[in-house]
């Protein structure tokens, strides 16, 4: 433990843990002690994980630096408040505005009162919580915050984008050509998943689960099973544990592919573009021999997973074959580009002191300096016995994230021939054991874009409430930090090489 | 990259090719006999090809990533003069996804009356379809057919490409229709 957190860690020291919460400790504390923890955040001694609501509760995931597990502690909403800590430490503001438009609860203290998910279009207030009717508001009407200057212009942009991607309202203040200031208006795809998640059969949830975001619907089932399991105190068998790690490597390369090849779309270099797309379709062709769906969807459930099809390894492996020699030259050419090169270097640059802040995962924070990769750090199998580098650049630009995505596919590449070439047999599915009573089991794992978490309170066998926090609600705040002082037009290549979730952070 | 041009100059596209005569159908063969009528319908009613604006109405983005890969080597669907358009009005067919959220509707609504008569509208996927998963919440107002006349819907969580290009095929027939009665 370095001296730094020794506040953090010594005001959840000695503490007892709430029963039957796996595997991290959860700790119920006061309004006070909530109030040092966020402090303390504030401080730089911990990361914040997640913060939601319940029924009378609020919880905070953190880490504290230092510490190999992290944990979580409740406050008990007084009346209907509870302190903000979203003035201490700012990557909590937009889960406090969502917890107050979801439960109706007051952060007390909190500096942007806007409401963020709550767009004046559901006909009620506090729709978890004690859902007064409310009349409708204008959906456009929202307090942008105010630019002062001279020669600047406002350039408003969605919510229905230009391409074939999910909406959100960005709200540009240019000067010129430069951005001055980029601010984010998202929620509008908001589907109620967390009502959804509440007082739920373990399917259903699963279901829902699978598809908070598509694009990762691998890791989300990966992240609730293991929540599950967890609080179920239970192991699914070998064979699963190593076909999930299969497809989760899976979909981090068919989501590389795509994503890389967009940005350089977006920088008008068409033919890597279409070489991406036709290794994306190789991965995902092959996905669908395995596993008999594209991006697997709902393949991984509570207690194992599907098992893989008889010639799940060999069409793998043929299309690992297919695919890494012609990427390596389209890897040489992006390198060898020095056009494409002009628009991704020094574009869009993220700070470490703003990653560490933020807690930002994925090649979010990796591309800025972040060591963190939830494969490693807080291992789940099968990638506690399996050998990879977790790649980490300091440029935080554009160009970096293109780069950490590169050498992430080669590790997929080399995790997956490991895999196959020795899949365990056996079953893949297991009956989860019943038990009586309350159980919480929580979750991490790694999507392509940074980690899910997951959290499960299952009562009697059914989920009473489950939470899922998307990466997104912590790289969301620093695609605005990115852009500013570049140019308009470079705004498509910093935001596809974030590509935060829409529907993963609208929830 | 010289190299890599050149050889692409030699080699022969990854899009599916057409079927050997007698051959069994196979996925592949599908879908090209499938780009085939929907270009012969699709010259027919719009002269040589149809556009597309796509609304993500409250979808998880999984039929996004579907529906871009039309646009891929591998399916391709400009060669049978489909196109995606960056506004509803440069459009012949919105195509919807996603269970309509409240906080979409007013958006959606607003790019059907921005898309140029005649129209159609297609509901792609489970959710724009019935709802899917997140029917009964309280925020979303239903399927697409709740919001927008919708003319065809192409079931699937997500749909596949070749559902999708077979379901702009149905569309195409069934406008047809409509357009010489």
């Amino acid at each position: 433990m370095t001296a730094m957190s020794g506040r953090l860690a010594a005001l959840l020291a000695d503490r007892p843990a709430v029963a039957g919460h796996h595997p991290w400790p959860r700790y119920e504390i006061d309004h006070d002690t909530w109030l040092a923890v966020g402090q303390a955040l504030g401080e730089g001694e911990g990361d914040l994980l997640g913060l939601w609501g319940e029924k009378d509760n609020v919880h905070l995931a953190l880490r504290i630096h230092g510490q190999a597990r992290p944990c979580v502690v409740s406050v008990r909403v007084k009346i209907a408040d509870f302190p903000s800590i979203g003035r201490f430490h700012a990557p909590a503001i937009r889960l406090e505005r969502a917890v107050r438009d979801l439960y109706g609860f007051a952060p007390l203290g909190m500096l942007d009162r806007r409401p963020w998910l709550d767009h004046g279009a559901w006909g009620v207030r506090a729709p978890l919580g004690s859902r007064p009717p409310a009349a409708r508001r204008d959906p456009a009407a929202y307090d942008f915050l105010p630019v002062i200057g001279e020669g600047l212009h406002q350039i408003p942009v969605g919510p229905v984008h230009a391409g074939i991607i999910e909406p959100g309202h960005f709200r540009f203040h240019a000067n010129g050509e430069i951005v001055a200031r980029l601010e984010e208006r998202l929620g509008y795809v908001h589907k109620g998943v967390d009502s959804l998640l509440t007082d739920v059969d373990l399917d259903r949830a699963g279901r829902v689960v699978a598809r908070i975001s598509g694009d990762s619907t691998v890791a989300y089932s990966f992240a609730y099973a293991r929540a599950v399991e967890a609080a179920l105190q239970f192991s699914p068998p070998p064979r699963a544990q190593v076909l999930r790690g299969v497809m989760a490597e899976l979909e981090r390369m068919a989501n590389h592919f795509g994503d890389i090849g967009a940005i350089c779309n977006d920088a008008a270099f068409s033919l890597i573009h279409a070489h991406c797309g036709i290794f994306r379709e190789r991965v995902l062709a092959a996905s669908e021999r395995a596993f008999g769906h594209r991006l697997m969807m709902d393949r991984i459930v509570p207690g194992g997973c599907e098992d893989a099809s008889p010639g799940a390894a060999r069409s793998i492996q043929a299309m690992l074959d297919e695919v890494e020699k012609p990427f390596a030259e389209i890897v040489r050419l992006y390198d060898d580009t020095p056009s494409l090169q002009d628009r991704t270097c020094n574009t869009g640059v993220v700070g470490r002191a703003l990653v560490e802040q933020w807690a930002a995962g994925g090649h979010v924070g990796r591309a800025s300096g972040r060591n963190f990769d939830t494969r490693r750090d807080f291992p789940y199998p099968p990638y506690e016995t399996a050998a990879f580098d977790v790649p980490v650049l300091e440029a935080g630009d554009v160009d970096a994230r293109v780069w950490v995505r590169i050498r992430e596919i080669g590790e997929s590449i080399r995790l997956l021939k490991g895999w196959i070439a020795d899949l365990p047999g056996g079953p893949t599915r297991a009956e989860l054991p019943p038990r009586e009573g309350v159980s919480e089991g929580i979750a991490m794992t790694e999507a392509f874009r940074g980690d899910v978490l997951v959290w499960v309170r299952i009562v009697d066998g059914r989920i009473a409430r489950c939470h899922a926090r998307d990466a997104s609600w912590f790289q969301w705040p620093l695609l605005e930090a990115a852009i500013e002082g570049n140019i308009v037009a470079d705004f498509p290549l910093c935001n596809k090489s974030f590509n935060c979730s829409y529907s993963g952070h609208d929830l | 990259m010289r190299t890599l041009l050149l050889r692409s100059l030699f080699l022969r596209p990854v899009t599916v090719p057409p079927p050997a005569p007698g051959a069994p159908p196979t996925e592949d063969t599908v879908l090209i006999e499938l780009g085939r009528a929907l270009e012969m319908r699709a010259r027919r009613l719009f002269g040589r090809s149809i556009t597309i604006r796509e609304v993500d109405a409250g979808s998880c983005n999984g039929c996004e990533l579907e529906i871009h890969a039309l646009n891929n080597a591998v399916y391709d669907v400009e060669r049978f003069g489909i196109k995606f358009a960056a506004s509803p009005r440069h459009a012949d067919v919105l195509l919807v996804t996603g269970p309509v959220t409240h906080n979409m509707r007013a958006a959606l609504e607003r790019t059907y009356a921005a898309t140029p008569d005649p129209k159609w509208v297609v509901a792609a996927g489970d959710c724009a379809a019935g709802c899917g998963v997140f029917a009964k919440s309280y925020a979303t107002v239903g399927s697409v057919s709740a919001v927008l006349p919708v003319d065809l819907v192409i079931p699937g969580c997500p749909p596949k490409p070749i559902d999708l290009l077979k379901g702009l095929i149905t569309l195409m027939e069934q406008a047809t229709a409509k357009a010489t009665p």
